[in-house]
């Protein structure tokens, strides 16, 4: 599309190369300029929080956050795992944060929970998939687009002591090619020192020799690479959350209450929550959201596309650009939308044509019946005129008879005729039988006469055909 | 059962020292980061031969990126035709890398026909954005280089009266696609009056003719009132008029980039001889990140936009078809078929049952 001559223009790309500087130029505000923007602009970052109901996954999101997050408690009887995501606008000092937190609402509940993983699982395929749509868009502003791809996923792990649950790791299994997971295990003041360590070591264990990929704190960086690389060896977390506070010494500490001591939230000799905090918000969250971004986000988007058919680059062909093999599918789809259309054109008309032909059947059948109709009445209308014919010539017969017999005599008596009435309704026409005779005929049959001139007329009245079952082929004698 | 709930958005508001949380850390974490990966820019430099380009590039990075070059001679450059020379070099500044690009368009105005001269240029940024629409479009994306020109210093000849039409014809063809700075170039031969007529005259004369070279952002409101008046002060200073100078000379004691006349010594970073400081820091220290974002944004963008539409319009045309349905999202059926489609089933089925009910009656009355 755009043609480009080449022999127009020639680049010559010399070596790159080091160069010493005679003096401070300025580009080290380079950093700060780019973090002046991204203050303005606010940052956003989306929780997910996986775990049994009454895990502690609110208590602990209020603790991070030292929030109190709006949520009720959570029923047992779900029928399903469902995702519930809640945004909040939070600020610290002159930083704005977008935070969102998805919690899963009845995980772990049902009794049976093979299908637990897939709501959890189609959630963040769908913030996938709406940043990869507005990726593609022509008109797009993906400096203003909420964000709203998961950046971490904390999995709950049931302080049982043992090891994780299978629901657990089929789970995680069917996550950690998705999302960055980091495995805590909650309500972790149930479990002794010694406890912990055992169990710890077993689920790392499993979770190695599953194969599950959870989420390293990252030591390329000189910085923050030794305190990522200690904070490694600590996982999973055993955190205890709480919102309540408690006085220890003369200061008031968020902690748990129990009979026999309290546990301090903060105090990293109870549990790892400090740990936790300090590896989530403050020195990795920058790079949670970059894996996101570059590493699972990267790997939806090319499943995605060459599920949709795309292809790369080809080193011997020439390049596929995205947007042209957008545009081949679009031709494509619209082909097929075409070929539907005209299937559909066909179908309707071959639809109508049947119709028709039934129709048109139909109208037949009903014309063949009227012809029957028609032929058997003339059949009736002949047997009636025979038989008129022949009651003529016995009427003539009998006449003869009786005048000769009045010549013959006057003493013999005169024959009862049981036809007599016939004679007088006689009007004449050769042709056809009498009006009247056919009407007396008919009366007889209990039939209507036709006052029909064509069939058609004949089928919207019906029932003047057939309103009596007498009426059937042969019936009237 | 699987339905996701709802999404409110709450405010929670600000937290207090007490309650801190952490997450203010974040800018430092960017910080960090960004240092870690290093930076790049890409910026373009055009103009007649001899305004003083290539001095001024070196006189701005403080190095000399052109040593070994070669300059033509006028009947060489009479039929010359615009080169685009790329330059590219690694810097480093208290821990800070930068990737620099320099893109030089010798020839540019230099041949006796210049018509169209600018083509080139407009053909090798549009050839940017190509690669880059491609590379982001691929599959694999992990390691895209940004060769887009992020920036683009036009010099303006200091002898006229103003912008000249070839001045015109380049800025209108590349304000859309790249972020133009305007200097005026050599403007040691004018004096403070001149400049200053010449500047305004250049103002006018864009406003006029519709350009639109870079703007810098309004600043924050909450900053304080002496940065808002030199921000202030920037804006009404351009174009700016700026001297480049390869050679060190001293000048009230000190060392200094200038140069040396009988009557004086010029010095490129006093900012009474010229405007020099004031592009530099506008270009480095406070508005190289901004002039990436606008090409990145707004520029590319465009460019994208229009290619993409481009394509569509080229493949409604071969298949000479009305496309109702946009580019996107390719599921969507055309919901007008649809309703029709609808309709005729229901006029057939209407039939149908008029058919169904006629031979029941028949039926019935055979019984």
């Amino acid at each position: 599309f755009l043609a480009l001559e080449c022999e127009r223009f020639s680049i010559c790309n010399e070596e790159k190369r080091n160069l010493s500087l005679g003096g401070h130029v300025g580009f080290d505000s380079l950093p700060e300029q780019l973090v002046s923007k991204s203050v303005t602009q606010g940052f956003c970052f989306n929780i997910l929080c996986v775990g049994e109901t009454g895990i502690g996954k609110s208590t602990l999101m209020n603790t991070l956050f030292n929030t109190m997050f709006e949520n009720e408690e959570a029923s047992h009887y779900q029928n399903g795992v469902y995702l519930r995501p809640r945004t909040y606008d939070l600020q610290e000092s002159n930083v704005r944060l977008k935070l969102t937190i998805v919690d899963t609402v009845g995980f772990g509940d049902q009794i049976n929970k093979e299908d637990s993983y897939k709501p959890i699982v189609d959630y963040i395929d769908t913030q996938f998939e709406n940043y990869l749509q507005e990726e593609l868009k022509i008109k797009r502003s993906l400096f203003n687009y909420h964000d709203t791809r998961i950046h971490i996923c904390l999995y709950f792990i049931a302080p049982t002591g043992h090891s994780l649950k299978s629901l657990d790791l089929v789970t995680m299994k069917k996550l950690d090619s998705k999302v960055n997971i980091i495995p805590i295990i909650a309500k972790a003041d149930t479990i002794s020192k010694s406890e912990l360590h055992k169990f710890k070591i077993k689920i790392m264990s499993e979770l190695v020799s599953n194969g599950v990929q959870i989420y390293q704190f990252p030591t390329d960086d000189e910085t923050v690479s030794e305190i990522n690389a200690s904070m490694n060896a600590h996982l999973p977390f055993a955190v205890v959350g709480s919102v309540e506070e408690v006085k220890v010494g003369n200061k008031a500490v968020r902690a748990r209450q129990y009979p026999w001591g309290v546990v301090q939230v903060e105090n990293e000799s109870h549990c790892d929550f400090v740990k936790l905090r300090e590896m989530l918000i403050r020195v990795n969250m920058e790079d949670l959201r970059e894996q996101t971004h570059a590493r699972h986000y990267e790997l939806y988007r090319r499943c995605k596309l060459e599920e949709m058919g795309f292809k790369d680059t080809d080193p011997d062909s020439e390049p596929f650009s995205l947007q042209e093999t957008y545009e081949a599918k679009r031709k494509e789809f619209l082909g097929d939308l075409q070929r539907k259309e005209e299937e559909m054109r066909q179908m309707f008309v071959n639809k109508v044509k049947e119709t028709e032909a039934e129709l048109k059947d139909k109208e037949r059948e009903l014309h063949e019946k009227f012809e029957q109709l028609k032929r058997m009445h003339q059949e009736e209308k002949k047997k009636v005129e025979d038989k008129r014919g022949y009651l003529e010539e016995e009427m003539n017969a009998f006449n003869k008879r009786k005048a000769a017999a009045e010549t013959l005599s006057l003493s013999q008596p005169v024959k009862k005729d049981k036809d007599k009435k016939n004679r007088s309704v006689n009007t004449e026409n050769q042709s056809g039988v009498s009006a009247s005779s056919s009407k007396v005929m008919m009366a007889k049959a209990n039939v209507e006469p036709l006052n029909c001139q064509s069939w058609w007329q004949a089928i919207q009245c019906c029932t003047c055909l057939v309103h009596n079952a007498t009426w059937r082929p042969g019936g009237l004698f | 059962p699987n339905q996701t709930g709802r999404n409110r958005s709450h405010t929670v508001g600000k937290l207090t020292e007490k309650q801190y949380v952490g997450f203010a850390t974040l800018p430092n974490q960017v910080h960090r980061k960004s240092v870690k990966k290093g930076f790049d820019f890409t910026l373009m430099v055009a103009g007649e031969s001899g305004m003083g380009k290539s001095t001024l590039v070196n006189s701005l990075f403080l190095t000399d990126l052109y040593k070994d070059r070669k300059l033509l001679n006028a009947e060489e450059r009479i039929n010359q035709t615009v080169e685009i020379i790329k330059h590219t070099v690694d810097i480093e500044e208290k821990g800070v890398k930068l990737k620099l690009t320099i893109v030089d368009t010798p020839g540019f105005g230099d041949a006796v026909n210049n018509n169209e001269c600018w083509k080139p240029i407009t053909d090798y940024i549009d050839q940017q954005f190509e690669q880059y629409f491609r590379d982001e479009s691929g599959l694999n994306r992990k390691n895209i280089q940004d060769n887009r020109v992020h920036c683009c210093l036009y010099f303006i000849p200091p002898f006229g009266h103003g912008l000249r039409p070839v001045d015109v014809e380049f800025m209108k063809a590349l304000h859309e696609k790249v972020n133009i700075i305007p200097l005026i170039a050599k403007a040691d031969c004018l004096t403070p009056n001149e400049i200053k007529k010449l500047k305004d005259r250049i103002r006018e004369e864009i406003d006029k003719f519709g350009i639109k070279v870079y703007q810098f952002p309004e600043c924050d409101s909450d900053e304080d009132e002496e940065f808002k008046q030199l921000d202030k002060e920037l804006k009404e200073c351009t174009p700016f008029a700026v001297i480049g100078s390869n050679t060190v000379v001293e000048a009230r004691g000190q060392r200094v980039r200038g140069r040396l006349y009988p009557w004086g010594i010029v010095e490129v970073e006093n900012q009474s001889h010229c405007d020099f400081v004031k592009l530099r820091n506008m270009l480095i220290r406070s508005h190289m990140h901004d002039l990436k974002d606008v090409t990145c944004d707004v520029h590319y963008e465009n460019y994208r936009a229009q290619c993409i539409q481009e394509m569509t319009s080229k493949l409604a045309q071969d298949n000479r078809m009305e496309s109702p349905i946009p580019i996107l999202p390719l599921s969507t059926p055309d919901v007008d078929t649809e309703k029709l489609i609808k309709m005729k089933d229901e006029e057939l089925k209407r039939m149908q049952e008029m058919l169904n009910k006629m031979q029941q009656q028949m039926h019935d009355k055979e019984q």
